[in-house]
């Protein structure tokens, strides 16, 4: 059974007048299909304004379809009768660090849920001491979260949500008001939980290399998704996600720029390793006799390095197979 | 700007005061409020400042720190006392102008003045040693009666406590507000009064729209968190009464029958 | 003439246990129509620093002079320095409060004693800076995207005409469009109104792409105050301090550790481009 199931979603928020009267809807949402298998890493991309949001919060009944349905875990979000099953199945991480935290102690805070749901107090103490554990927070329990970092207060976040033992975390956003360490940690968290514990992520997200590492990605535009499968069929599009107002990370960049030029490299260059190992590929591949010469020193060293990392060249071919192939797939989608 | 407000503020220690159920803590510091107002003789004096050192004593906080948070309330106190001092009408002992101190006003100064402060410091230790978590929680346990007659008294306590999670955050905001606000030449230290006000707009409204969001998402953050009100909720940490605080009450109940003892005899 | 920092420190919470040394003596200069890019994790003390340069904090010790005259000293005129060093805090369309854009705009040059006409000019121009469409000029600030919202809040600053123009993380919290639009108008902005501009952020790729000099903070210390290429060259150092350099500058390093002779002082795409195609030709000659 799929995680999440959406069907023919819409979604129109209700514009009012000053005086409050209806003035009109906007549709943030019109007519998204998606499912998400159990146990899948996701990222959702979108500029501002995309309706990745409002998609999120459907997936916690935080919001109800206007029209279509969403099924969390089997479940019709439209139906009351399972709105707390799914609120705690489906577990939600906002943006602001500082507007989630409701307790005045971490602990207390990871409890928050918990509590809310019924759990006997000696489950709470067990649940609260796992959940902080797992995301790296068990030594600041007695803190204030005024004393904490965004990193770390996001992650005590996350942990508030696990200690309801979801099936699936949606995050949204929750690394845009954070520094680059803090991103780093709140990643790493999820990841980490994605791994080890096999929960369903969905990452929202508009900073690309959080996505590079997703088992799938959907592009949210204008309330409809846009282009959706895996980072590598996504990213090879540079010119597609500049339309979308988008960026795709760095290394993809420059090797677009490299291809534009005229080298011949793979379209789905993800890692700088990856681009290291096409260019020296090519290098080698069509220099003439006079390169070589010129560049004898070079070469050995090359020789000798590709001669220690055979194995590495090997994957990397391997690599430029499958990624021409998935790059076909992207462009049938 | 606020750090001066050391008042009450929990300090960090281990006691037998902070480890007391703080139901206990709020039960005797209203014990011990009122028996202030019973005692009227130098003796129940005494008893009551006695009583407060043996808790000062047992709660662990520096004497120093307690005192350094009365100083904000020393106008006060000092106000009160010239009140009384100035304005109880007796045998005149001491003549100024217009000022007339009697007999009568002296004695009823210094006991106002004792009265005065140790009802602050007494609430002072409670606060001092309870978390305002624990204040809240011991709120709402020994407000469950009133349930019964539709008091809301576990969004009460919920209230409070996220109230005071948000001071500080609050705070730091209007700070960083108002520090934006001067980069763009405001003047919040106008002495003129109508300049003061509405100087104020720039600093009020951006806090309020900003209190406001922050409501909002957390509002929709507890929802999305299975908060549903008080009805089926667990604790994380009951309050349980063990030994220590079933002697406590003890204590407190004779305290409370020593302060009534001093109001007949003398 | 421009800002010179002279051996100054900032130290919150002062003679209390909870004593931080927030700016640990710093010297530099802050010359006229320069883009200089301030670089430091959280708690690095640049927040703190920036503060100090428009009076909004008073320094511990050492001096600031302004146009060689010391911000603290008695006949300084603080209104004039706040006006000339402009500063853009973090998530500046918090401080947004007025009925309608240009009012807010309006709100630092009436602040500087100019009639509701001069104000309103200035506003314009401000606006007209930060590209900000003229139908927008009456909506209420709330009713904007959040790229516009910034936006208005910056031509806020702008307004008063400042010299040095101070923006605390400008990008927080924008999309990939908006930060690119901020940072071109920003870009922009010290190409037509020859302002210094002092860009603080910790996104090493946003900053590597404008400026011409950067500052590294770190621990209340500067550590480097170079060419960016300079800085860049110790990616180990500023790492150990939870900065990065361009990643653009980590792939130019791994093609060099593998054996291709190109030079790593590359700091954005289209120069690596660039240097790598360069490097072909070389070879293919």
């Amino acid at each position: 059974m799929s995680m999440i199931k959406i069907q023919k979603l819409i979604h129109d928020y209700i514009k009012r007048d000053d005086e409050g009267n209806v003035a009109g809807t906007v549709r943030a949402i019109s007519g998204v299909d998606l499912d998400v298998q159990p146990g899948q890493f996701i990222a959702v991309l979108g500029h501002n304004g995309s309706g990745k949001s409002t998609l999120a919060k459907h997936l916690n009944a935080l919001l109800f379809p206007t029209e279509g349905t969403v099924w969390v875990d089997g479940m019709d979000t439209k139906d009351s009768a399972h709105l707390w099953e799914i609120r705690r199945e489906a577990g939600m991480v906002f943006q602001n660090p500082d507007n989630q935290i409701i307790a005045q102690v971490v602990e207390e805070d990871v409890g928050f849920g918990p509590e809310n749901i019924g759990v006997p107090t000696e489950e709470i103490w067990k649940r609260v001491e796992e959940s902080l554990a797992a995301v790296g927070m068990l030594e600041h329990r007695k803190k204030s979260p005024n004393r904490l970092s965004g990193g770390q207060k996001q992650r005590v976040s996350i942990a508030g949500v696990i200690a309801m033992e979801p099936k699936c975390i949606i995050l949204d956003e929750p690394t845009a008001m954070l520094d680059p360490n803090g991103r780093k940690e709140v990643i790493k968290a999820a990841m980490k939980l994605n791994r080890e514990k096999g929960i369903t992520v969905i990452l929202i997200t508009h900073y690309m290399e959080e996505a590079i590492d997703a088992d799938r990605i959907f592009v949210m535009d204008q309330g409809e998704v846009a282009m959706q499968g895996t980072p590598r069929e996504i990213f090879s599009q540079v010119e597609r996600m500049k339309e979308l107002q988008l960026d795709v990370p760095q290394v993809t960049l420059l090797a677009h720029e490299l291809r534009k030029a005229g080298l011949d490299l793979p379209a789905s260059i993800l890692t700088k390793e990856e681009l290291v190992d096409a260019l020296l590929g090519c290098e080698t591949g069509q220099s003439t006799e006079v390169a070589e010469k010129q560049k004898s020193t070079a070469a050995t060293e090359e020789q000798k390095n590709s001669a220690a990392t055979g194995e590495q060249k090997s994957t990397a071919a391997n690599r430029q197979v499958q990624a021409g192939e998935e790059a076909g797939h992207g462009n049938q989608g | 700007m606020f750090d001066s407000i050391t008042l009450g503020q929990y300090y960090q220690t281990d006691s037998a005061l902070h480890r007391l159920d703080p139901r206990v803590k709020l039960v005797g510091t209203f014990a011990y409020l009122i028996a202030l107002f019973v005692v009227d003789s130098w003796v129940g004096y005494l008893l009551a400042a006695l009583f407060l050192a043996a808790m000062i004593k047992l709660s662990n906080v520096p004497f120093r720190y307690i005192v350094r948070g009365m100083k904000t309330i020393l106008f006060l106190l000092v106000i009160t006392v010239c009140f009384n001092l100035f304005l109880t009408p007796g045998e005149v002992i001491w003549q100024f102008g217009f000022l007339k101190m009697s007999k009568e006003g002296l004695s009823f100064a210094i006991k106002m003045a004792l009265r005065l402060s140790l009802l602050i410091l007494g609430s002072s230790i409670m606060t001092l040693t309870t978390t305002p978590t624990q204040l809240t929680d011991a709120l709402e346990s020994l407000m469950r009666p009133l349930k019964k007659v539709h008091v809301p008294v576990h969004e009460i306590s919920m209230m409070m406590s996220i109230a005071l999670r948000f001071i500080p955050i609050l705070m730091e905001e209007t700070d960083k507000i108002m520090k934006a606000q001067i980069a763009r030449g405001a003047d919040f230290e106008s002495k003129n009064l109508i300049k003061k006000i509405k100087s104020l707009v720039p600093l009020l409204v951006p806090l309020f729209i900003s209190a406001f969001r922050r409501a909002n998402d957390l509002a929709m953050a507890m929802e999305a968190r299975c908060y549903r009100g008080g009805e089926g909720r667990t604790k994380m940490k009951p309050l349980v009464y063990k030994g220590r605080d079933r002697a406590a009450y003890g204590v407190l109940l004779l305290y409370f029958a020593a302060c009534i003892a001093t109001r007949v005899i003398f | 003439m421009g800002i010179k920092v002279d051996d100054i420190c900032f130290l919150y919470e002062r003679g209390t246990a909870m004593q931080v040394n927030a700016l640990d003596h710093i010297s530099c200069e802050i010359p006229d129509n320069q883009f200089i890019g301030l670089i430091g994790h959280t708690g690095s003390g640049k927040s703190t620093f920036v503060q100090t340069l428009n009076g909004l904090l008073k320094v511990t010790s050492g001096h600031i002079y302004y146009n060689g005259e010391d911000i603290d000293g008695d006949k300084f005129d603080k209104k004039k320095l706040r006006s000339d060093v402009g500063l853009v805090f973090q998530y500046p369309e918090h401080q947004l409060f007025e009925v309608d854009v240009i009012t807010d705009v309006m709100f630092g040059p009436r602040n500087l004693g100019m009639g509701d006409q001069e104000a309103k000019q200035r506003a314009v121009e401000a606006l007209e800076s930060v590209k900000m469409p003229k139908s927008l000029y009456t909506s209420s600030p709330f009713d904007l995207s959040g790229g516009q919202k910034r936006r208005a809040a910056i031509a806020g600053v702008l307004a008063m005409r400042p010299r040095i123009l101070i923006l605390d993380e400008p990008t927080a919290g924008l999309d990939p469009k908006g930060r690119d639009e901020i940072l071109g108008l920003i870009a922009e902005m010290k190409r037509t109104l020859n302002m210094t501009i002092i860009l603080v952020s910790h996104s090493m790729d946003d900053v590597a792409r404008y400026v011409d000099r950067i500052m590294v903070m770190g621990g209340g210390k500067l550590l480097y105050d170079d060419d960016p290429v300079k800085v860049f060259r110790h990616v180990k150092e500023l790492e150990s301090l939870g900065l990065a350099a361009p990643q653009i500058t980590y792939i130019m390093k791994l093609l060099k550790e593998r054996g291709l002779d190109v030079n790593t002082d590359c700091l954005t795409v289209k120069e690596a481009a660039a240097e790598i195609l360069a490097h072909r030709r070389e070879l293919h000659v």
